[in-house]
């Protein structure tokens, strides 16, 4: 596809020459970084490492409604998002945009979610390159990098006075010639590539993942899983601010007539998440709920789409209360002898 | 089947029978008798003994139950279930006349075709005789296919025992049928006893048998057990889990056992699948 460029002072003039995009990028709500859709083009900015809250929320929101009803009809309206509405992504990293291609594996499987895949579908991303990466970054670790191309239409690189903005996709290519972008010479590009290595140099933290998969089922009884879930306070913010995590409740909320049924963002590290009205609970402890987080991203998930469900962002690490360490429970497992573990 | 566009989306369906199973009260069990309010439905559904529904109320919820109608029989579904929670006590406020919602037909089924030519045991313990009705059903409106039925049941008394009239009606079919209490009654002349203790009573061969059983966690970890007592391999063995679902689709997590999702590679396993999943029985 195409190179191009565009000077960064320029930033709010390319953002908003969109005029048929629904633009979303990073802004501060309170004290939380988070994507939200652009209303003024002057506000958005490139200074920042990556957001609080990872933009998985675009693509399935903390709450939204699947469908309405009123009482005593039985008429159903569905509540699909519009797909006529074009939607930017704009500065998204390219861990956030890796975790996209993860979670579409489950919500394509089978019984496509049209919810997902209408966001997904209308959603064109343009990637902002790391050049700080966090200290618990492992992005390498997963098959990602900071300058990751995986689920990107575009990707851009902040040189400086310069952004280089290199397009994947034809849906990149067709936004990067609406935004009036000019082409990119050689010196952007090995600008680039001299960014990125020493980005790549600057991640310090990684894990060998080779083997975890089939491992951790003979792990099942296992007592080092108690060393990190002894202290966890089962707050669930690694799943909440995870790029993966997808799992979610469905509640129905009603407002004097009128009715929706509603899916919101849930967590496995709840005991209610499991709990059968019987009482009965199958995992009732911190103990078999931290082994559920971690077996599903490193073990499960990858039984069925052969993806582990992790892109090392380090948000469960850098946000967990007690420091809990993903990376410690993975060296941990890779220690543990299978024989240890109590027969099942 | 669902609106393939969208399965999130629940039919409307008419409530055409409803009756309680066993006396009115706490955890009581109560059947519906339900037809599709849109009859075109039927054109595109069909479901297989062991598949799983929705059932819910719009404004309350919904929850996983198995069909406990066979397709066999044909013009209506039926649920069983029991009062326990927030969406079960809103369904057993209905009666005949009024609307649910139902979203199915969802999970995996029994291997009907793959038991042709066998002898089938089910082996059921009170609301545990849901999933297994549609199986006994199919059989008998499949005699053909099948070599003997034989039915064990038990229930803590003879007032909880669901499906009572029918069990007569296997009998006089000629269908060897067991039925057993946990506490002693005047007037009851069958087992008194545990299910698992009534399956070694009754000591059935495993020769070409399949055995299928559903009821609490404990009934199937013993029956099972007693199972392989009596020779049965665990491929001979089926039965069906349940855990908390909420969309029934694979997505929403909370079913898995394992790398299993219950709602969707379940509710049917093989004992011989589950041996090798340690949280299957937790």
């Amino acid at each position: 596809m195409g190179d191009f460029k565009f000077a960064k002072d320029k930033l709010a003039e390319v953002v908003g020459a969109l005029k048929d995009y629904e633009v979303f990028a990073p802004a501060a709500v309170g004290d939380v970084l988070r994507f939200k859709e652009v209303e003024d083009a002057s506000s958005v900015s490139f200074d920042f490492k990556n957001t609080n809250v990872p933009p998985k929320e675009l693509m399935f929101p903390e709450t939204e409604t699947l469908f309405k009803f009123r009482v005593g009809k039985t008429d159903i309206e569905p509540a699909v998002p519009d797909e006529s509405k074009k939607r930017l992504v704009f500065g998204i990293r390219p861990c956030d945009a890796m975790a996209y291609t993860i979670v579409e594996k489950l919500y394509s499987w089978d019984y496509p979610d049209p919810y997902f895949e209408k966001r997904r579908e209308s959603s064109v991303l343009f990637g902002l390159a790391c050049s700080e990466p966090v200290p618990n970054c492992f992005c390498t670790s997963l098959g990602g990098g900071p300058g990751s191309e995986q689920g990107l239409d575009a990707l851009m690189f902040d040189l400086g006075e310069t952004v280089y903005v290199k397009t994947i996709t034809d849906a990149g290519d067709t936004v990067a010639k609406a935004m009036g972008l000019e082409a990119a010479a050689d010196a952007e590009k090995k600008a680039a590539a001299a960014q990125e290595k020493d980005a790549l140099g600057k991640i310090k933290r990684s894990i060998d993942t080779e083997g975890i998969p089939e491992k951790l089922p003979s792990l099942y009884d296992h007592p080092f899983w108690e060393q990190f879930s002894d202290r966890c306070l089962s707050c669930g913010i690694c799943t909440f601010l995870c790029p993966t995590c997808h799992c979610f409740d469905i509640q129905d909320e009603m407002e004097a007539f009128d009715g929706r049924r509603a899916r919101m963002w849930d967590t496995c590290m709840f005991p209610e998440y499991t709990l059968h009205t019987s009482g009965h609970n199958p995992r009732p402890t911190r103990k078999e709920r931290t082994r559920n987080r971690i077996s599903h991203k490193y073990s499960y998930f990858p039984e069925k789409f052969d993806v582990i469900a992790c892109v090392g962002c380090g948000r469960c690490i850098n946000y967990c209360p007690v420091n809990i360490d993903i990376l410690d429970i993975l060296e941990k497992s890779k220690q543990a002898e299978a024989k240890e573990a109590k027969t099942a | 089947m669902m609106d393939e566009s969208n399965p999130y989306l629940p039919y409307i369906v008419n409530i055409e029978d409803a009756w309680y199973e066993t006396p009115v009260g706490d955890r009581a069990v109560k059947t519906f008798k339900v037809n599709f309010k849109d009859e075109k439905v039927w054109d595109t559904w069909s479901h297989k003994p062991g598949n799983c529904a929705m059932v819910g109320r719009l404004g309350i919820g919904e929850s996983m139950f198995c069909i406990s109608s066979s397709p066999t029989e044909e013009g209506y579904l039926r649920f069983s279930i029991m009062q326990a929670g927030k969406v079960t006590s809103a369904l057993h406020d209905l009666e005949a006349g009024d609307t649910m919602t139902v979203r199915g037909p969802l999970g995996n089924s029994f291997p009907m075709e793959e038991w042709e030519g066998k002898n089938i045991l089910s082996i059921g313990g009170g609301i545990g005789q849901a999933p297994l009705r549609p199986v006994i059903n199919y059989v008998r409106a499949n005699k053909d296919k099948y070599g003997n039925l034989s039915v064990l049941y038990g229930a803590r008394t003879s007032d909880l025992h669901c499906f009572k009239s029918e069990f007569q009606e296997y009998q006089e079919e000629g269908t060897e049928c067991h039925l057993a209490i946990d506490i002693e009654e005047e007037g009851w002349k069958n087992f008194v006893g545990f299910v698992p203790d009534l399956l070694l009573d009754v000591a059935p061969s495993p020769d070409n048998t399949i055995a299928v059983t559903c009821g609490p966690p404990i009934l199937i970890k013993f029956v099972t057990q007693g199972l392989e007592r009596l020779g049965f391999t665990a491929d001979q063995i089926y039965t069906t889990l349940e855990e908390r679902m909420k969309c029934g689709i694979g997505k929403c997590g909370r079913c898995n056992v394992g790398s299993l999702y219950v709602c969707k590679d379940g509710p049917v396993f093989s004992y011989a699948t589950l041996k090798e999943i340690p949280e299957a029985f937790a």
